[in-house]
């Protein structure tokens, strides 16, 4: 008896379940303009669309409540105006306090300290935004500030030619924070605008890795106190549900102010950074699409959010 | 992070386990906690379907297995389940029979390509084996200049010249191989997206001049959702032999092993557990089942501590901790141990629902520097009778050390913290130590995981609530009364 009802039960969540992708098609395409009807299969094809951008499953059910709710109570019309409501659940939360590009030092050099996991992206964002600014008649001073990796000032040494800027380096296996220190220094010095530090990758639940940041950080206070000016966390768009640990666990250390979400130009839609901001609040500032140093640009939240739900180049909400 | 889906698993267990006789809601909740489980560690979508459909399939098959309690059959299926998507062990690297072994490294940018290749140097070197590393990534600036200090740094050789494409170099490279008595050449290229057409012809034309004899995936185990795409293209122009996941010793849950597994369906054969060269592990796929399904990695655990422990030396110690005769000569030597096995909140952060309780206690291990300085200023009544070290003797043993008597008492208090932790960092250790190797389990055992497991909870919560353990005793009991009666 008690068998029968699990056989029963199972037998409904298999039904519910082996429905396929194909079938669905482009639900959310076809409901533009057709007028059609919300349905399940409309509600399956968002929270599908949801999870694989990476928005996480607590966000994305509600998400999806939220939808079927306010269709229910006959808030919606079908079509257009879905797809806003849609859209502007996701929006809200990323427009909202949108910052200006960079938060400028009142007087003196700007410091930025550029942090993340290994790998991200840190070392080609950094010579990014060197040619952003100095693009933007910035004096632009970056340093080598991960002394660890093998190659890593090597490599921050060729974009700092490429880019055009003067790079502050020390010997690998030298003192991270003596580098940022002399990096600060010498932009106070040289009346530089702008000072980007590069930092070795590391792995946010390595508290004595997090702690060496935490000196960087407090040794640049001794010539600059108000630095850093800006804590810029790169997060990799492929990354899953561990980004919120990464940025939750280095903002707890460094006092993030914000992110650059790289790696866009792939099929990863970085959806996490929306439960990021949701939960703690940090914005994306820029975005990285490609390896070449003018493969950076500011966010944009339509966009972004147009990639996610596969809406590109459809009505803009 | 790796503490919340072991515990989330475990409320989805103790759920079914202890929440009377099936209903069809607790067992649909059951399985939506599973969903959402498997989705938050960041298994594929698809793949969680897929999963939870062959799931479901067995349970309402005809193997049901009567006597058994529901709750616990969902668990063992899942489990099962896991088990066997995961498959066999498999981490040979087949070589060549004839001329050099090829082995072809591939992967998304950053995931780990050129620092695995250099730690596979260096377990090759290991084997007996003469590696050489090719340094194609022609992309990346000092991307050659990387691989070469690497190459130095295990002592293996790196070829590279300029002035060809990869697939000239990489088919350059096999043929200087071959002059130089190499027989396993590691192929380091450079990142590339799966989308990207130009590259992906690139290292497809890599492929088909070097003919590698394995092909290697290199994944970063944060990847999310987008890890069956990348790696699909990957597999599709190239056809891998098997993959590699980097960066294991972050706390992610690495869905993407879980999602890869079932949509290549190669063999995962390594892993990477730090920056470090020699931070790579044969990937051990029951171990992982275990560890994303909340049992903890309790086995690395003990393995790293065996490493560090002398025996016979921890023998003595835990018979001091037995008999709270621990006094701080042992502190010391156990300080010395502790930074011998690394830091201790990684170490204790492997074992579920342990590391989160750590967290709070502060260890910094350059303090422990300071506290062998102050001990080794101290007599050897001192260090035997910690608690009879009046201020006088406080400010000896400060100006002895160069340390303040604050500095001293700090240390006193810590050692008595230390006192308790260790207590009860032995005890893990023992029941670590009676964890039954996955082939002696009992098919009852296997249902239920968590049964046999220490509750990494308990260990750190003053007292076993009794009164909970009675109540869930006497559920049982009537549990099985019903049971009963319904077969009747
Ligand atoms: N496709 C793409 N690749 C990127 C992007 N940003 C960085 N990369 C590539 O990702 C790889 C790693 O980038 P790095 O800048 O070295 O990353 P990192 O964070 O400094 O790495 P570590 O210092 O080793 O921790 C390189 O191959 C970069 O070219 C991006 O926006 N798109
Ligand atoms: N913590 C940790 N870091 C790792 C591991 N494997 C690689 N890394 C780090 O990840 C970063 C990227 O590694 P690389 O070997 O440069 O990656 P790659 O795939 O060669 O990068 P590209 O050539 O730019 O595509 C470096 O900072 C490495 O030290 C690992 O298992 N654990
Ligand atoms: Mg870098
Ligand atoms: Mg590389």
């Amino acid at each position: 008896m008690v068998f029968g009802a699990l056989g029963r039960l199972f037998g409904k969540i298999k039904t519910g379940l082996s429905k396929t992708r194909s079938a669905l098609g482009d639900a959310l395409r076809g409901l533009i303009g057709q007028g059609r009807h919300i349905d399940q299969d409309f509600l399956d094809e968002l929270e599908y669309r949801l999870l694989a951008a990476d928005i996480g499953v607590a966000k994305t059910e509600a998400i999806v409540a939220e939808v079927q709710q306010r269709y229910k109570a006959g808030e919606l019309a079908p079509g257009e105006e879905l797809l806003d409501l849609i859209k502007r659940s996701l929006r809200n939360e990323l427009e909202e306090s949108l910052p200006e590009e960079l938060n400028w030092a009142e007087s003196g050099p700007t410091v930025v300290l550029v942090v993340g996991v290994n790998g991200a992206g840190k070392t080609t964002s950094v010579a990014k935004l060197a040619k952003r600014f100095k693009d933007l008649d910035k004096k632009v001073l970056i340093a080598a500030g991960d002394t660890y990796r093998a190659a890593a000032v090597e490599q921050l040494e060729i974009w700092a030619d490429r880019v055009g800027v003067d790079l502050i380096k020390q010997k690998t296996g030298s003192d991270a924070a003596a580098v940022a220190f002399d990096a600060v220094a010498a932009a106070d010095a040289r009346g530089a605008d702008l000072v980007l530090i590069d930092t070795a990758g590391r792995l946010h639940n390595k508290e004595h890795l997090m702690r060496e940041l935490e000196k960087v950080r407090r040794v640049i206070q001794k010539r600059v106190p108000a630095a850093p000016h800006e804590t810029l966390l790169v997060l990799d768009a492929t990354a899953g549900q561990n980004a919120i640990q990464q940025a939750k666990l280095f903002d707890a250390s460094m006092g993030i102010t914000g992110l650059i979400l790289t790696k866009l130009d792939g099929t990863a839609k970085g959806g996490v950074a929306i439960t990021i901001k949701r939960e703690l609040g940090l914005p994306v500032r820029f975005i990285g699409v490609g390896e070449g140093m003018d493969d950076l640009q500011p966010f944009e939240p339509d966009a972004f959010i147009n990639a996610i739900l596969g809406t590109e180049g459809g009505a803009s909400a | 992070m790796f503490e919340s889906i072991s515990e989330r698993f475990s409320s989805i267990f103790d759920k079914l386990r202890y929440g009377g006789a099936l209903t069809e809601d607790n067992i649909r909740e059951g399985l939506r906690e599973v969903r959402r489980a498997l989705l938050e560690a960041d298994v594929n979508v698809d793949v969680v379907k897929e999963f939870l459909d062959k799931c479901t399939a067995k349970a309402v098959g005809e193997d049901i297995v009567k006597g058994v309690e529901p709750g616990q059959q969902v668990v063992q299926i899942v489990h099962d389940q896991l088990i066997e998507l995961m498959g066999e062990s498999d981490t040979e690297i087949p070589f060549a029979k004839n001329g050099p072994t090829v082995i072809l490294m591939a992967g998304l940018q950053g995931s780990g390509k050129t620092t695995t290749t250099a730690k596979l140097a260096m377990m090759l070197l290991g084997m007996g084996k003469r590696p050489m590393m090719v340094a194609a990534d022609l992309q990346r600036p000092a991307a050659i200049e990387q691989l070469k200090i690497l190459g130095e740094h295990v002592g293996v050789p790196v070829f590279h010249e300029s002035g060809m494409t990869p697939p000239e170099l990489c088919a350059k490279a096999l043929k200087h191989a071959e002059g130089d008595n190499r027989d396993v050449i590691l192929l380091d290229t450079a990142g590339r997206l799966h989308v990207d057409d130009q590259l992906m012809d690139e290292i497809a034309d890599v492929s088909k001049r070097t003919k590698p004899t394995q092909t290697y995936l290199v994944v970063d185990s944060m990847t999310g959702q987008d890890a069956v795409n990348s790696a699909k293209a990957f597999n599709e122009r190239l056809e891998i032999d098997g993959v590699i996941f980097t960066k294991l010793d972050g706390d992610t849950r690495g869905g993407a092993i879980v999602s890869l597994r079932h949509i290549v369906g190669k063999p995962i054969k390594f892993i990477g557990v730090g920056e470090k060269i020699e931070a790579v592990q044969p990937f051990q796929p029951d171990r992982y089942a275990r560890r994303i399904l909340g049992m903890g990695d309790i086995l690395s655990f003990v393995e790293k501590a065996q490493g560090a422990i002398d025996e016979k030396e921890a023998a003595k110690l835990e018979e001091k901790f037995l008999k709270n005769k621990f006094d701080l000569e042992d502190f010391s030597k156990q300080l010395q141990t502790i930074m011998k096995m690394g830091s201790l909140k990684d170490l204790l952060g492997l074992i579920p629902g342990v590391g989160a309780k750590f967290k709070q206690l502060d260890i910094d291990e350059s303090v422990f520097k300071k506290y062998q300085a102050i001990i080794s200023s101290m007599t050897g009544y001192e260090r035997a009778r910690p608690d009879l070290i009046d201020m006088s003797r406080r400010r000896r043993i400060a100006n002895g050390s160069g340390n303040s008597t604050h500095e001293v008492q700090t240390l006193l208090k810590q050692f008595q913290t230390m006192k308790k932790m260790m207590g009860k960092f032995g005890d893990i250790q023992e029941m670590a130590g009676k964890l039954p190797e996955q082939d002696e389990l009992t098919p009852e055992q296997l249902a239920n995981p968590q049964a046999f497991m220490p509750n990494p909870n308990r260990l750190f919560s003053a007292r076993v609530d009794k009164k909970a353990e009675r109540k869930a005793k006497q559920d049982k009991k009537k549990k099985r009364k019903m049971a009963k009666k319904n077969k009747r």
